[in-house]
């Protein structure tokens, strides 16, 4: 039969995602050469005790730093789309597993010996590095299902563009009322914060919303008015409450859009803290020796 | 006026403008007559500032009036001056409504009633047509217009847009977009909902209406109209509407009628046909001539050589060679056999039957589309599975089919003047056999496009196509060991028909035993299952169905339609089945590929009483992937929304590498159960987007990609004509500083899609009025590693897939 063959780039259907990718191959990878490393670290009797500066030590030490740089690559290699067979998606996988030995790698490479000195410094940051990266893969793998169910098919611009639609209506519809109403709307149009700084965008609410607060106040006086009034002021709390709910969707996918991200703050800026580290620890190491 | 003039042009297009020039410049007796109130509609109506280009670059333009790539208003004011300069006779708002008499004696009608006389006509309106008029009382009052050139230009009006396609909501849309300006729209729609008009507009329509910036009416047309006032009538019953001004856009008549009244013969009764004419633009009214669009040429330049040329043979010049000569030399350069252009062109209409009812003009155009090989023999001219979808015929020589994948012994010769690789050109799907050069031999090669407009030239190669076509799919699918005389008899009772999407074609339940082979298009295989269709299977062109019932007690034991509009060969049961039984080994084949769909039927069956929701949601997520127009895609982008961390890299990663211009917005599109479609090209079966595109800059690559050359002249027709929205008009944005000085030095915008901002202050002057150009995905044709946005996707959440496997995304299991 003239079945169309599939093409070399095509995917087969059941995709894999990053964790999985090559059915778990930077995983066993990983785990192998942890294994090695804990064989050489007590199959050599080193003396008089295990540390850096014995064989084992150089060469878990220099793996250890060359897997640091290559893992510090990864930041090039997202950004640099050059032609050839290499998958983004394999090299995060690769990095998270490989990152992942480095507890073994450079633990055994220490000895077990810390003090307060530029090598234990070194050695917290690659640790604090590699916990805010369990965090990453906490995140990745807990939030994009959370946002594509909140955002619903619209997109970010598209939250903004129907916001900006709802204040338009609120101002029109606001025009003809009496004080203190107007006043109260147009504080929801232009006091409102869709959202803030970190902390705000990571708690994914605006305390003291000047949108919630018109709502209450406004639905509070429909009852107190006479009419024509209580049916104007039912159309705005209406169209108040809309925009109520338009902002909790923004704030969270506000939220979900940090949770992704945050981690990175902390991620990046102590990878290279731990370069800086490193090359201290590296020279010291040479100076001293 | 009593006057006859010696040629009378109608139409001030780029074609009729050179025309009249070229008659004042050799001094015969002239008149060129315009419907509007200026030159050349067509261009007048571009919108403003719209570059125009200047292609086929290689043609030489032979015209007295001059013709570069520059602006819409540059071009229409040197024509203008033109016009002065050299003594056109051009006389406006003579709107041409009838032509009588003959050749040497024409009398000319206009819609005020005056005549005029001509000796010949140079027709050239264009294929524009008149928009459909608002036929209503008050219908011609002046505030009715239909056409809206710039919606900045009104304020603070009460509007109504009568018309729900595109061109109406393009229009409602864009007089809302900004509350300054204060205008207060309402669009009429006759229907009950949106269904001519894109998904993306209509969908963009209701948004607007929900967010209060305009208002529309379903199911309502116009009754009277009033200064201030006009009367609908509504689901409701008559509203009378405020009204200020009156934008109709009801669409336009072809001109076909108007050219058919005047006794000029097409070439066919479909929309793709043009008027018949001989070598010298004459039509079957002799003495009348057509040039330009309307015969069939849009681009600029061929237009204005096409209006010297019909004056020059009017004039008596038989022995002038088309300007198109040089490019028609290249085609035949490098064969065997020294023979000339015409020379050719006689071998190919004496050896090639399907070329033998075109006119040299219209074979002439063929050729300067069409490639000419020489293969010398045992070369492969396409092999089984490449793609590919243009035409071949034997110019002389012979070509060996190899029909059978297992054995290249078993071949089917074809000779002088015959026809091969149509299955692809009617599918759009993958060659479904390897072809060498039996002996040293010449073929032409048809692309798609050209074919297609042959098919609907000469009726007798529809035919013909058709039968080999079915012929040929036949033994594709059952074997090419049919005997000639079961083929006969197989074809003789066979039907080809077109079915629109969704149609039904095999009822579960029903009696019947007609096998339907899937020409071109896709069919859905569904079973009802405690009381809901539940799908089954995809089926694309090149296969066939409907086999099962022959060997289940004659009961259709699913339900079968069109995923999307489809033509089938339906051969018949009966006649089938015996042929089944006289072929026992066929029979065999056959039953192979049954018991796989006997197992899906079986497993369907099992889930009956305790209906499973896997089951139901793998139905309703095939269905919303065919929604999304994956029934006719070939390779499309999706992301599983569990995965995607909204980075963004596939964005850069596209721009990155195609000019700093992303051709896929991953955030918009529709999503469901995860499976997000992207505003991303579906790299069509059939693209739609290839339709009329002037200097036909749409190509499919020898791998499926549908890309635009260099050649787009920025037109847009293909952004229209997209269903799905994923071609964009854009400028190319000025080159960046390099990855390593951004990183080291923040030199730049940094990778990605550069800022509008900061494309518009780096842009140098010569960019300043670069055109516009159509971009979209390439599927990175040519980019070792293939699709830029898969590789770069950081999670795998990102894939492209093909038609047959994309169903199954759904069967994924965890992650
Ligand atoms: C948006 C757009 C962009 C394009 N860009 C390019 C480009 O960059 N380069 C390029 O080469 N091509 C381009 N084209 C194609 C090109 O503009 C047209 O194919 C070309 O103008 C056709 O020329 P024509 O002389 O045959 O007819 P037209 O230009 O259509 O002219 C026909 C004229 O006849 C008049 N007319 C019609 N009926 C009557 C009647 N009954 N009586 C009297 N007068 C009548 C009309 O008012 C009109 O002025 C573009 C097309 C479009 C729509
Ligand atoms: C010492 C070890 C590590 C170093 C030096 C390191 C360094 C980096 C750098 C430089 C980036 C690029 C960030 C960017 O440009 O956006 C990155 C990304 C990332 N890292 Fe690490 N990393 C380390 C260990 C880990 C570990 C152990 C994990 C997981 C458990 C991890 C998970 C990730 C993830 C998920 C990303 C983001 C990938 C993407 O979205 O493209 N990293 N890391
Ligand atoms: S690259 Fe992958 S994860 Fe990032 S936005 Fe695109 S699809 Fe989502
Ligand atoms: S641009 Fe649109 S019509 Fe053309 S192939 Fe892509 S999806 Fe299909
Ligand atoms: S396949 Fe290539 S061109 Fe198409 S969207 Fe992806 S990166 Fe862009």
């Amino acid at each position: 039969m003239a079945r169309p063959v599939g093409k070399a780039h095509r995917q087969d259907a059941r995709h894999e995602s990053f964790l999985r990718h090559a059915g778990f191959r930077y995983l066993k990878l990983a785990v192998m050469m942890s294994l090695a490393a804990i064989l050489g670290y007590f199959m050599v009797d080193a003396e008089p005790r295990p540390n850096g500066g014995s064989l084992i030590g150089y060469t878990l030490g220099t793996i250890g730093a060359l897997l640091i740089l290559w893992l510090t690559f990864l930041g090039v290699r997202k950004r640099a789309i050059t032609a050839g067979r290499w998958k983004l998606k394999g090299w995060t996988s690769a990095h998270v597993y490989l990152g992942l030995s480095l507890i073994v790698i450079a633990t055994l490479h220490t000895g077990f010996q810390f003090g307060w000195n530029v090598h234990t410094l070194a050695y917290v940051l690659m640790m604090a590095v590699i916990i805010s990266g369990l965090f990453g893969i906490f995140y990745y793998a807990s939030v994009p299902q959370q946002m594509s169910r909140n955002r619903a098919e619209s997109s970010e611009v598209d939250m903004l563009e129907e916001l900006a639609d709802i204040d338009r209506q609120l101002e029109e519809i606001a025009q003809p009322l009496p004080q203190p109403y107007v006043s109260w709307v147009q504080k929801a149009v232009t006091k409102t914060k869709i959202t803030g700084g970190l902390f705000t965008r990571l708690s994914g609410r605006v305390g003291n919303c000047a949108t919630a607060k018109a709502l209450d106040k406004i639905r509070a006086a429909i009852s107190e008015v006479e009419p024509p009034l209580d049916e104007q002021l039912e159309n705005v709390a209406s169209i108040l409450a809309r925009k109520n709910v338009m902002l909790e969707r923004a704030r969270l996918h506000a939220k979900y859009k940090t949770l992704l991200e945050f981690w990175l703050y902390f991620h990046v800026p102590l990878t290279f803290a731990l370069l800086a580290a490193l090359l201290a620890h590296i020279i010291s190491v040479f100076f001293y020796w | 006026m009593g006057d006859v003039f010696d040629i009378a042009i109608i139409g001030s297009g780029p074609a009729g403008l050179s025309a009249a020039a070229h008659a004042a410049k050799i001094g015969l007796s002239h008149i060129l007559l315009e419907k509007t109130d200026h030159l050349s509609d067509t261009i007048f109506k571009y919108q403003k500032g719209k570059h125009i280009m200047a292609t086929p670059d290689q043609l030489v333009l032979r015209s007295d009036i001059s013709f570069a790539a520059g602006s819409r208003e540059q071009t229409l004011q040197i024509w203008d001056e033109e016009l002065k300069f050299h003594g056109i006779n051009v006389k406006y708002q003579a709107d041409v409504v009838e032509i009588t008499g003959e050749k040497g004696d024409f009398l000319i009608r206009f819609s005020n009633g005056s005549e005029l006389h001509a000796r010949n006509i140079i027709l050239a309106i264009g294929t524009a047509g008149n928009p459909n008029k608002l036929r209503i009382p008050g219908g011609d009052l002046p505030f009715v217009q239909y056409q809206l050139d710039d919606p900045k230009e009104y304020f603070d009006e009460d509007i109504i847009i009568v018309g729900g396609g595109d061109a109406g909501i393009e229009n409602a849309m864009g007089l809302s977009a900004d509350p300054e300006q204060g205008n207060r729209v309402v669009l009429l729609q006759r229907g009950p909902d949106f269904a001519r008009a894109k998904p993306a507009n209509a969908a963009a329509l209701t948004q607007a209406k929900e967010a209060g910036r305009l208002d529309f009416m379903v199911s309502t047309t116009p009754v009277k109209l009033e200064p201030g006032v006009m009367t609908v009538e509504s689901p409701e019953g008559p509203v009378e509407l405020p009204c200020d001004r009156v934008i109709a856009r009801l669409g336009a008549a072809p001109p076909r009628k108007f050219v058919e009244s005047c006794g000029i013969e097409f070439t066919g009764p479909d929309r793709e046909a043009f008027p018949v004419l001989s070598e010298s633009f004459e039509t079957t009214k002799q003495g009348i001539y057509v040039i330009g669009a309307l015969a069939g040429y849009p681009l600029i330049k061929h237009c204005m050589n096409q209006g010297y040329d019909a004056v020059e043979h009017i004039n008596g010049n038989t022995t002038l060679k088309p300007a198109d000569e040089p490019l028609l030399e290249k085609v035949f350069a490098g064969l065997p056999g020294k023979l000339d252009v015409s020379g050719w062109l006689a071998e190919l209409k004496q050896r090639v039957s399907i070329f033998q009812d075109l006119s040299t003009l219209q074979l002439r155009e063929f050729m300067l589309e069409s490639r000419m090989h020489f293969k010398e023999k045992g070369k492969i001219v396409f092999e089984r599975n490449d793609i590919g979808s243009s035409l071949f015929a034997v110019v002389a020589g012979r070509v060996d089919i190899e029909v059978d994948p297992n054995n290249k012994k078993i071949i089917v010769p074809l000779g002088d003047g015959e026809i091969f690789g149509e299955i692809g050109l009617i599918s759009g799907r993958r060659r479904s056999a390897t072809v060498r050069a039996g002996t040293p031999t010449i073929l032409v090669e048809i692309p798609r496009r050209a074919a297609l407009k042959l098919i609907a030239t000469v009726p007798a190669v529809k035919r013909a196509i058709d039968r080999i076509a079915t012929e040929r799919q036949i033994k594709t699918i059952f074997g090419s060991d049919i005997s000639d005389a079961w083929m006969k008899r197989l074809l003789e009772s066979s039907e080809m028909m077109e079915v629109r999407a969704g149609e039904v074609l095999i009822e579960e339940g029903k009696p019947g035993t007609d096998i339907f082979i899937i020409r071109s298009g896709s069919v859905l295989v569904e079973k009802e299952v405690g009381g809901k269709q539940v799908f089954l299977s995809y089926v694309s062109a090149g296969n066939y169905v409907g086999e099962m019932s022959l060997f289940e007690g004659g009961e259709r034991t699913a339900t079968v339609k069109a995923a999307i509009k489809s033509e089938i060969i339906r051969l018949n049961g009966d006649d089938f089945d015996q042929f089944l039984r006289a072929n026992p080994q066929i029979r065999d084949r056959v039953e192979e590929t049954i018991d796989a769909r006997r197992e899906v039927n079986r497993f369907v069956e099992a889930q009956k009483g305790s209906f499973s929701s896997v089951v139901d949601l793998y139905s309703s997520v095939a269905n919303f992937l065919l929604e999304q127009g994956l029934g006719e895609a070939t390779d499309a982008l999706l992301i599983d929304e569990s995965l995607c961390i909204g980075c963004d890299n596939c964005e850069l990663a596209c721009a990155e590498t195609h000019d700093g211009i992303s051709r896929l917005d991953r955030e918009a599109g529709k999503t469901y159960a995860n499976i997000h479609v992207p505003t991303s090209c579906r790299h069509c079966e059939h693209p739609h987007c290839m339709a009329d595109c002037p200097p036909n800059a749409i190509r499919r690559a020898p791998d499926g990609e549908v890309f635009i050359n260099e050649t787009c002249i920025g037109c847009g027709n293909c952004q229209r004509n997209c269903p799905y929205g994923v071609i964009q008009m854009e400028k190319m944005p000025p080159k960046r500083p390099g990855l390593l000085s951004w990183l080291f030095f923040g030199k730049g915008p940094g990778p990605g899609q550069p800022p509008k901002e900061w494309v518009e202050q780096n842009h140098g002057l010569d960019q300043q009025d670069m055109p516009k150009t159509a971009v979209k995905c390439d599927m990175c044709k040519g980019i070792k590693g293939g699709p830029a946005c898969v590789r770069a996707c950081p999670t795998g959440a990102a894939i492209r897939v093909s038609p047959e496997s994309y169903l199954n995304v759904t069967q994924r299991e965890g992650n």
